[in-house]
């Protein structure tokens, strides 16, 4: 389970994210809306452990261990990977290198996981070296495929794909949060959802996502704080319709 | 040869254009050894263990197993100089200037005598060198290697080599410098000529390996003909005193190609002035100069320069210079075009390694330490096309080596 407690962020001296209190358990995914700027990035990047953003008061769980403190490599090898949204180029570093890194000690076939996310003729390239916005999203969900954590962090997962690779992008998330699981004979929804480990916390601002994953719990992010706990499909129905503002405003 | 001789007297305290001068009294020129018909298969035997260790840092296999020819000097002393293939020569260039009179067409016939007071001390005081030629025609698919080594403590090395790449052959060379581990001060001065004539491949990757005070002033010009290509490359990992050297190459036929690539690593100390020259005089020639360098504490000058002469050619130099733990970096590149229609660019950078990087890999489950070597390793990996892939591995040895060095 992730727990965040009361958690506030300053970027230098400058307030990000105020009190910000949010569970994730196991088998949950959340979606997080919120206009550019809100600090939907800045959230992800604390939890992932980004030193830049500092941790000013509050606390943040995973697996029971306190990782308010806790390096980025350490949180990595507890179980939490990020896809994101503007990652660094890497130059003479190739992607099949790459996806070695994310497999850690682990037996991985860069071949076999680039085929998943149509991605096999950039195994030779450098990681996100001239790629565009719909191959950087595919380089990335193919690292995370490598590294297999629990706690999956995505932002804007489908900003900059083209039509023709979105629903690949959707079906590879559902893959990565266990939501591919089909009915068993013997087997009832719900005890499959109960195998289901896997948490996800998908930053949308298109709300494509939601056409292909389902999720069980929507929140807005507005000016560093979080509100509007629902249901994300309510959630992103009421921002297209009346917009942020409004739609915060209801809620309150 | 004579007025060569005049000319190189004139010349001997002629401060070089660039990098710091050197007092070439400091060290002991061994006399030279008269040229003699000895028989040179045997004499690397004579090499320890230790020795061959360190020329296998400069890519050296002993052994010779995988290489197409062979040559291999230590101090002034020639120890095996053999072919393999038919189509490859390999010899010492004493011995050739005294038997074959064509030699005196290729010999100080790009490089000049009187450049400065190293070309002048190569001529005057010459040891030896070699000359390594690919016939017409001949693919020599396994590459040449070539070795200097010294061993003496506060000796100079003063070498000449010939390399020939007739028409429409191929031939690829590791040429490896190295000084004993014991041997802390010392000077190497070589002078290196390139022929690569039409059609012809040459490809030549040069892997130094010195100590914290050695001296190195290596001078070389190439020529390429009607769509030949040379590949050079220069790799400098390990700590040096003073190295400075400024290849120069002159694509005189249409269609020529040449891509020069530096990889260097300054440690702290040392003063490294490394760069590369290409005249572009022919319609459709190509030009690239490569260089990645990293400093630990060192100075590098990292020099590049392309000038276009005429309409249609195309050329691009890309110059990266990494500070790790200190240092100065400092990056020259120019571009000069002399016509209409020429297209000429670069691309220099001089930082820090991005914290963002590390970060990037560090949340894919790397250690910091792991994160930075994985940078600084692949900073270093220069993609050189048409590098046959024995030389490719001998440069990532180099490379892997470096990183356990600078760590
Ligand atoms: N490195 C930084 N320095 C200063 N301000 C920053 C930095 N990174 C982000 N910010 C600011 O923090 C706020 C939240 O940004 P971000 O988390 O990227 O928002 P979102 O992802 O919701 O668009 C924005 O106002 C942004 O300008
Ligand atoms: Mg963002």
């Amino acid at each position: 389970m992730l727990r965040i407690e009361d958690l506030q962020v300053k970027i230098g001296d400058r307030k990000i994210l105020e009190h910000i209190d949010l569970e994730i358990h196991p088998g949950e995914t959340h979606i997080l809306f919120g206009p550019n700027g809100s600090g939907k990035t800045s959230l992800l990047m604390t939890i992932m452990g980004y030193p830049q953003y500092r941790i000013t008061g509050g606390k943040i769980f995973f697996k029971g261990e306190d990782i308010t403190n806790m390096p980025v490599n350490e949180r990595a090898r507890l179980g939490i990977g990020l896809s994101y949204q503007r990652p660094p180029t890497i130059h003479g570093l190739k992607i099949r290198q790459m996806v070695q890194i994310c497999g850690r000690g682990k037996e991985v076939d860069p071949q076999e996981l680039a085929k998943q996310v149509n991605f096999s003729e950039f195994l030779d390239r450098e990681v996100n070296a001239g790629f565009s916005g719909g191959e950087i999203k595919r380089s990335e969900l193919l690292q995370l495929l490598a590294q297999d954590p629990d706690l999956l962090l995505f932002d804007e997962p489908e900003s900059g794909v083209d039509l023709e690779n979105i629903s690949l992008i959707g079906r590879t998330i559902n893959h990565l949060l266990q939501r591919d699981m089909r009915a068993e004979p013997g087997k009832s929804m719900r005890e499959l959802r109960q195998e289901r480990k896997k948490m996800g916390l998908i930053i949308t601002h298109t709300g494509f996502i939601l056409d292909y994953v389902t999720a069980d719990k929507g929140q807005v992010l507005y000016g560093g704080v979080l509100t509007c706990a629902s249901n994300p499909r309510e959630i992103f129905k009421c921002i297209s319709e009346v917009g942020y503002e409004e739609c915060v405003r209801c809620a309150t | 040869m004579r007025d060569l001789d005049d000319k190189a007297l004139q010349a001997k305290d002629k401060r070089a254009e660039f990098g710091q001068d050197i007092d070439l009294d400091a060290f002991q020129a061994e006399p030279a050894p008269s040229p003699s018909s000895v028989e040179y298969q045997a004499g690397s035997s004579t090499l320890s263990a230790a020795d061959k260790e360190r020329m296998i840092l400069s890519g050296i296999e002993v052994s010779g197993v995988g290489r197409a020819g062979s040559f291999l000097q230590k101090n002034s002393t020639v120890l095996e100089a053999f072919s393999r293939q038919d189509g490859l020569e390999v010899m010492p260039i004493r011995e050739a200037l005294e038997r074959h009179p064509w030699v005196r067409d290729y010999y100080w016939k790009l490089a000049s005598v009187d450049a400065d007071k190293y070309t002048a001390q190569a001529r005057l005081k010459l040891h030896n060198g070699y000359i390594i030629r690919a016939l017409p025609g001949s693919k020599i698919t396994y590459p040449v290697q070539a070795c200097m080594y010294l061993d003496q403590e506060g000796a100079s090395q003063h070498v000449h080599n010939l390399i020939i790449a007739e028409e429409g052959s191929e031939l690829h060379i590791i040429a490896g410098c190295a000084t004993a581990a014991h041997v802390r001060r010392a000077l190497h001065i070589g002078i290196s000529e390139f022929y690569v004539k039409k059609r012809a491949k040459l490809s030549f990757t040069m892997i130094h390996t010195w100590a914290e005070e050695i001296v190195v002033r290596p001078r070389s010009v190439g020529i390429v003909e009607e769509e030949g290509i040379f590949l050079n490359n220069y790799i400098c990992l390990m700590p040096v005193k003073s190295i400075q050297t400024y290849p120069t190459t002159y694509l005189a036929g249409k269609g020529a190609v040449a891509r020069f690539s530096n990889l260097l690593v300054g440690s702290p100390g040392s003063e490294m002035d490394v760069g590369g020259r290409i005249f572009l005089q022919e319609a459709n020639t190509r030009a690239e100069i490569i260089s990645r360098a990293i400093t630990n504490g060192g100075t590098i000058i990292s020099r590049g320069a392309l000038i276009g002469e005429v309409a249609g050619v195309k050329a691009h130099l890309e110059c990266r210079g990494l500070i790790l733990k200190g240092g100065t970096m400092h990056a020259i590149p120019e571009l000069e075009g002399r016509a209409d229609g020429v297209e000429m660019s670069h691309e220099a950078a001089v930082g820090k390694i991005a914290q963002e990087e590390i970060l990037y890999l560090m949340s894919r489950g790397l250690s910091e330490d792991e994160a930075t070597s994985t940078i600084v390793r692949g900073f270093l990996n220069v993609d050189i096309p048409d590098l046959p892939p024995q030389l490719k591995a001998e440069i990532d040895r180099a490379v892997g080596q470096s990183d356990q060095e600078m760590m």
